[in-house]
């Protein structure tokens, strides 16, 4: 007796965690560890936000970023937007609830799969200064703008309204945000003016105006006016789904026959395939899916892993382009040579994916030390875990000798280039929550390396047409200096005067200099084994 | 003429061959003889490396030979130098005085010792000068131990009477006079950790032989050494490695001579050492199965290269050990006898392996 009474103590304080306190005890899973990442994640989140907003909406996108410093470690975010604005009923639920939204459910690509979300950031502005976030929004010129604080009721993960009115505000459409957090603000490569630059080379439509803490007003000019081409939300492939998700759809699928179900829930499945698909799972097609038990559906998931289905469609995506993404490179980073490509979709685990590279040489870039590495998951820069991401792992496992640059073993290569990788999916595999570094599928390894290879070949090209030109021309201005050591340790052995073999080698290379400019490097032979 | 002015001549020559060029004019050059294995001859009839007679020219005023041609006449002028005022130097010392940058540039004519230890090898044939002849030392390296009295430069030393670490070998033993000796044999082995062990077991004494290690490579002293107490006292001499590539390649080298100083075999190939362990065979006699390791990816294409040598393409014990390696994909370090006891070696290994004359030539 005494045993029950504890278990029902015991549930008493089973209580169910609410989303909001998750985040409360982990917030370094979601990247806000520390307060220099967290100013860039905020950043982040609401500058997502309007991209996604305004691509949705078709419209080119203007976008003002500001920090302003309060003291030290306080910082006001603000991100203004000319998107379509959010109308006044969803403004709680989409600032002030975690979780809230149907991007996690959608087999579309987009930057939203990025963070857990906005919310987060109105959570974390909560947690860390008590303020309420301050948002402004319009739908149309011809409707009012609404300015509301919000705060998150964190045990129901619930918005709090604290104020809620309509307000004038010059502005036709659009929706502006002010977050203040806990922060730091640091330069470097993990710091927001770099993934404000960064964000605006891999979106050339977009225009940026950013205010840095110093007051230094930086903006990032649009290069065209093409908007990126919408992509189209697909129906999972057979070959990415677990078993619990199929159990799922079984359950809340509208088809009454399991072949209808296939057919009508699933990409790349005809009535012929679905029909296979149940032969070889010896199940009737028109067999009611919510009747399905345990084991055949077990049988019926192994028959879609092994039975043969086409590749999923790549209408799904939505790539940079070769053409804009160097259009991106050429205007913020100077250099002197760019290359890029773009290749046609692949896919792991049934999920189409699209790699994208580029690669900015030489100028002002640094000739020291390693190569600076670029990494974008749709459209949307990773700045952290740089180690642990694949991306890395692709870039250091190609043989860069080969295309010009230094390396040594498996290790970065070294030299004057940016190289940029751009992955964009559906669904980006990505190694954690804090969702910066990409996971080590080998279909994704293979394929990256494959473009790296493209974009190498054509830098090889370059580099030896032009670099090594100009390194051969440095190594000719070396026997000027050569000579007058070689004099003075012919002297030294022969007790020939060093001035007198000074003037006669200069009298040399006068006439062996036509030649030598002509056919620099004469073959050594006496190499050792 | 003494021997010193003879090498400072060869350089002087070296030096006024080059100021004949420039005197007339002439795009500056040095030919060098190649020492590659394109260029190593094996004689049949000694049984040693010899170098070819293939050259290379070296041009002053080349993009790919500029820095080496001065580096060989830099390097020509510092052993002059230590020739004219009777002084030695060792390699690191001569990197040392090579390695400056040179003014106006960021180039340094030397950045590694590896680049002016080849030019002086490289100098030992262009002036038909030893190494040695050129005032150049080596570091010395590698321990003897046995009932042997030599002197050394006045000294009078019993090798039987210095305790754990034995008399270290000069990197020139020239000069050095053996007094009395008395041994049957010599092992060399390629681990110093195997000399310490059979010296504390006074393996020397039981078995009445002279021990000499060095820590992997053979230098030139070693060799020397070795092929001294051969000539002058017939003794034969063993050899104890791993059995690994690297192991048999230090045997090649002490039977047959290097490929980089093939020049030199004739002052330092002993075509009668016998190799004799560690054997594929002594891993089933002796239990070692579970004590191998695995090839890493150097043994294994250097495996193929050296199976390949003129040397031991013909030779089928050799060949039957490079296809048990590959077949086994392993290896085994002498050291391997001692997961038998710690004086397996001494005790059981190294007398039953040499009463029953168990070598592979």
């Amino acid at each position: 007796m005494a045993e029950n009474i504890k278990a029902y103590e015991l549930a008493k304080k089973q209580k169910e965690i609410s989303i909001s306190e998750f985040f409360l005890k982990n917030r370094h899973l979601l990247g806000f560890d520390n307060p220099t990442r967290a100013l860039m994640m905020v950043v982040k989140e609401a500058v997502d936000n309007s991209l996604d907003a305004c691509t949705e909406m078709k419209v080119l996108p203007e976008i003002k970023i500001e920090l302003k410093q309060i003291n030290e470690n306080r910082f006001t975010v603000i991100v203004e937007d000319n998107g379509p604005g959010i109308i006044k009923q969803q403004i709680p639920n989409i600032f002030g609830k975690l979780l809230y939204g149907s991007k996690f459910h959608s087999m579309r690509q987009s930057r939203g799969q990025q963070g857990i979300g906005i919310s987060a950031a109105v959570l974390y502005s909560q947690l860390t200064t008590g303020k309420s976030t301050k948002i402004y929004s319009r739908v149309s010129p011809k409707k009012p703008a609404h300015y509301f604080e919000l705060q998150i009721d964190t045990k129901k993960n619930e918005p709090k309204v604290i104020k809620d009115e309509e307000i004038n505000w010059n502005k036709d459409n659009g929706t502006r945000i002010e977050i203040e957090i806990e922060g730091r603000y640091l330069k470097g490569k993990q710091s927001v003016d770099e993934y404000v630059k960064e964000t605006a080379i891999v979106n050339p439509h977009s225009t940026f105006i950013y205010t840095t803490p110093e007051n230094e007003k930086l903006t990032y000019e649009r290069v065209t006016d093409k908007l990126p081409h919408d992509p189209k939300e697909i129906k999972p492939h057979p070959y990415g789904i677990e078993l619990g998700h199929l159990i799922k759809m079984l359950q809340d699928t509208r088809a009454n026959t399991l072949s209808g179900f296939l057919q009508s829930d699933f990409s790349r499945i005809g009535a012929q395939t679905a029909e296979e698909i149940c032969r070889n799972a010896k199940l009737k097609t028109d067999k009611k899916p919510k009747n399905l038990e345990e084991k055949e559906i077990e049988i019926l998931f192994k028959s879609l892993q092994e039975t043969k289905i086409m590749a999923p469609p790549g209408d799904c995506l939505s790539p940079i382009t070769a053409e804009l993404l160097e259009k991106g490179l050429i205007k913020e980073i100077k250099s002197d040579f760019y290359i890029t490509a773009s290749r046609s979709p692949q896919v792991y685990r049934g999920m189409p994916f699209i790699i994208e590279v580029g690669i900015a040489f030489g100028g002002e870039l640094d000739k020291e030390g390693q190569i600076r590495l670029m990494r974008f998951a749709n459209r949307v820069p990773l700045l952290y875990q740089q180690g642990a991401c694949a991306i890395t792992e692709a870039v250091s496992e190609t043989n860069w000798k080969s295309y010009g640059l230094n390396q040594s073993g498996s290790n970065m290569p070294t030299g004057p280039a940016i190289v940029l990788v751009h992955i964009a999916s559906v669904w980006v595999p990505f190694t954690n929550e804090a969702k910066e570094a990409i996971a080590h599928y080998d279909e994704i390894i293979k394929e990256i390396k494959l473009t790296l290879q493209e974009c190498g070949r054509k830098l090889s090209i370059y580099i030896h047409k032009h670099i090594k030109a100009a390194e051969q021309k440095e190594k000719i201005s070396l026997f000027e200096k050569y000579i007058p050591e070689l004099s003075n340790a012919l002297s030294n052995l022969t007790n020939n005067k060093k001035e007198n073999l000074i003037n006669e080698l200069q009298k040399i290379l006068k006439k062996e200099l036509p030649s030598l400019e002509a056919e620099n490097g004469i073959k050594e032979n006496d190499k050792k084994e | 003429m003494t021997k010193k002015n003879k090498s400072a001549e060869a350089l002087n020559d070296l030096g006024e061959k080059i100021v004949k060029d420039i005197n007339k004019n002439k795009n500056p050059s040095i030919v060098v003889p190649i020492r590659a294995l394109s260029n190593v001859i094996f004689n049949e009839k000694t049984k040693t490396l010899e170098l070819g007679d293939k050259t290379s020219q070296r041009f002053f005023f080349n993009v790919a030979h500029a820095k080496k041609f001065l580096q060989t006449v830099e390097i020509a002028s510092i052993s002059k130098n230590l020739i004219d005022e009777n002084k030695h130097a060792s390699l690191r010392d001569v990197f040392y005085m090579a390695k400056r940058t040179i003014p106006g540039t960021n180039v340094n004519l030397v950045d590694e010792q590896s680049e002016s230890d080849d030019i002086i090898e490289d100098l030992e044939l262009i002036s038909g000068n030893s190494r040695e002849q050129l005032n150049v030392n080596a570091n010395k390296n590698g321990s003897v131990v046995g009932k042997v009295t030599i002197e050394d430069s006045g000294d009078i030393i019993r090798w039987d009477k210095l305790g754990s670490g034995g008399w270290s070998i000069p990197s020139n033993v020239e000069e050095i006079k053996f007094k009395k000796v008395d041994a049957k044999y010599i092992i060399y082995m390629e681990k110093a950790a195997v000399w310490e062990r059979l010296n504390e077991d006074k393996f020397w004494d039981k078995q009445n032989c002279i021990l000499i290690s060095s820590q992997g490579q053979t230098t030139r002293g070693i060799r020397r050494l070795l092929q001294r107490l051969y000539e002058e006292y017939k003794l034969p001499i063993y050899v104890l490695a791993d059995h690994d590539i690297w192991g048999a390649y230090i045997y090649s080298v002490l039977k047959y001579g290097s490929i980089n100083l093939a020049h030199a075999s004739e002052h330092m190939a002993i075509p009668s050492v016998r190799y004799l362990g560690i054997t594929a065979n002594d891993i089933e006699k002796y239990g070692l199965q579970k004590n191998l390791i695995k090839l890493n990816e150097k043994d294994i294409p250097r495996i193929k290269q050296v199976s390949e040598y003129k040397w031991f393409k013909d030779n089928k014990a050799w060949q039957n050990e490079f296809k048990i390696m590959k077949q086994r994909n392993a290896k085994a370090e002498i050291q391997a006898l001692s997961a038998r006891g710690i004086t397996f070696i001494s005790n059981v290994y190294l007398p039953e392996k040499i009463k029953n004359k168990d070598f592979i030539d």
